[in-house]
C-alpha cells in the first residue's frame, strides 16, 4: 500500500479517531493524503526540471528556431516551451527576442502558447491529484495545440499585425554561462523554495475545496449534469475557464473531486487547458506587441484547440 | 567599472540590486558605477529574455537567476 496514503489513514482514524464511513473522515483523509503527496511531487518535479533549465535556455532555443521553416521547429518550439518558466511578465521580452532575432511568428506562438499551459508546477499537481494517464495527456495536448496553433498562425502571413519595432529592436547576443554544478542545483532548489511558496495556500485551499465536495457531494452528481452525453459540457467548461484568471494549482484539485463524481476527464482537462494558456493580463501585456487582430486570432485558435482536445479524451477513456 | 541591472521590477531583480550594493561596498572600491535598466526595449538590446540580469562592462554576466553576494564580488575582482 502507497506508504502515503497509509499515513493519511492512520492519522484520519486512528488518531483523530473518525470513522471511515462518515462524510467528515473522507473528507479529511483525502486532504491529508492529497496534500502531503502534492508538495513532495511539487518540491521534486520543480527541481528536476530547473536543473535542466539551466542547460535550456531562452536565448539557445532562439538560436535553434532562427529563420526556421517547417512543423517540425513549431514541434520545438513547443517543447522548449514545457521546460522554459512562463509569466505573462516575460512574455514580451521572449516576444521581442525571438521574432526580433529571426525566429517566424509562427514558432514564436507555438513557444507562447505551450509555455504557459504545460510547466513542472501543473505537471506534479496534476499527477499527484489526477493521475498519471489524464497528466500525460493533459501535457500532450498542450504540445499539439502549440505545434498546431503555431503552425496556423504561421501560414496566416500575420506579420504586419506585429509592432514595426519588434522587427527592428537590435537584439545582442548573450553569451551562455558556464555553470559549476552546484550553481545549477542552487538555482534549482531556489526556484523550488520560490514556487512552493507562492502556490501552497493556493493547493490548500484547492484541496480543502476538493475534499469538501469529495466527502459531501452525492455521487455522480457531476456525470448527471455535465457527463459525456451533454455535448455542451465542454465548450461550456472551455467558456468558464478562459475569462478565469486564477492559480491553476488550486483549481486541480477541485477538478480532481470533480472527476471522482463523475465529471468526465477531457472536460475537466479542457477547463483546466483554459484557465492557464489564455488569461487577461497576458493578452494586455502582449497588446504592447499584437495588434487586437492578431490577438483575437491567438484566441480563437487557442480556444477551438482545447474544445477538440476535450472531446477527443472523453471520446477516448 | 559600470554595473547594470536589468529588470522591470520584479522581486528577483530587486533582490539582484540590493546583493550588488552590498557586493560593491565590500568590494571596497569606489570607481563602480551602478545602474538600473528598467526599460523593455534596453534590455532586449542586451539580448536579454529573462530576468534579473547584471551587465559589468557591457558585457552580459547573468540573465534569469539571481547570484549572491560572494559571486558579484568574484565578478568585481575579476
Amino acid at each position: 500500500m502507497d506508504p502515503i496514503k497509509a499515513f493519511a489513514d492512520w492519522l484520519t482514524y486512528s488518531v483523530f479517531g473518525l470513522d471511515s464511513s462518515t462524510h467528515a473522515g473522507q473528507a479529511l483523509d483525502f486532504f491529508i493524503y492529497d496534500t502531503i503527496k502534492i508538495f513532495i511531487l511539487l518540491a521534486a518535479m520543480i527541481f528536476l526540471v530547473s536543473y535542466a533549465r539551466t542547460y535550456i535556455t531562452p536565448e539557445k532555443a532562439r538560436k535553434w528556431l532562427g529563420n526556421r521553416k517547417g512543423i517540425q521547429y513549431n514541434f520545438l518550439a513547443s517543447l522548449v516551451g514545457v521546460v522554459t518558466p512562463f509569466c505573462s511578465c516575460s512574455s514580451v521580452p521572449i516576444f521581442i527576442g525571438f521574432v526580433g532575432a529571426g525566429v517566424p511568428l509562427g514558432i514564436t506562438f507555438s513557444f507562447l502558447i505551450t509555455s504557459p499551459m504545460v510547466n513542472e508546477a501543473a505537471i506534479a499537481v496534476l499527477g499527484g491529484s489526477v493521475g498519471w494517464l489524464a497528466t500525460g495527456l493533459y501535457v500532450l495536448s498542450g504540445i499539439l495545440i502549440g505545434t498546431f496553433g503555431g503552425y496556423f498562425i504561421g501560414k496566416l502571413k500575420l506579420e504586419d499585425e506585429v509592432e514595426d519595432f519588434v522587427y527592428n529592436a537590435q537584439i545582442g547576443d548573450v553569451a551562455q554561462e558556464d555553470l559549476v554544478p552546484k550553481q545549477r542545483a542552487d538555482f534549482a532548489w531556489g526556484e523550488a523554495k520560490i514556487i512552493v511558496k507562492k502556490v501552497w495556500p493556493y493547493i490548500i485551499i484547492g484541496v480543502g475545496v476538493g475534499a469538501l465536495f469529495h466527502g459531501y457531494a452525492p455521487e455522480g452528481i457531476m456525470a448527471q449534469y455535465a457527463g459525456v452525453d451533454n455535448p455542451l459540457a465542454v465548450p461550456a467548461a472551455v467558456g468558464l475557464g478562459v475569462p478565469l484568471y486564477s492559480n491553476v494549482m488550486g483549481l486541480i484539485p477541485i477538478a480532481e473531486s470533480l472527476i471522482g463524481k463523475g465529471l468526465p476527464v477531457g472536460t475537466a482537462l479542457a477547463f483546466l487547458m483554459s484557465v492557464t494558456a489564455l488569461s487577461l493580463p497576458e493578452l494586455i501585456i502582449l497588446k504592447k506587441v499584437l495588434s487586437t487582430k492578431l490577438i483575437m486570432i491567438f484566441v480563437t485558435i487557442v480556444t477551438i484547440g482545447i474544445i477538440i482536445t476535450g472531446y477527443m479524451f472523453n471520446w477516448i477513456l | 567599472m559600470k554595473i547594470e541591472i536589468l529588470g522591470t521590477g520584479c522581486k528577483n531583480c530587486n533582490k539582484l540590486a540590493e546583493n550588488v550594493v552590498k557586493a560593491v561596498f565590500l568590494s571596497g572600491r569606489e570607481d563602480i558605477e551602478i545602474v538600473k535598466v528598467e526599460d523593455m526595449m534596453e534590455i532586449v538590446k542586451y539580448g536579454v529574455m529573462r530576468t534579473p540580469a547584471l551587465v559589468i562592462d557591457g558585457t552580459v554576466k547573468v540573465t534569469g537567476r539571481l547570484p549572491d553576494i560572494k559571486e558579484i564580488k568574484d565578478m568585481i575582482a575579476n
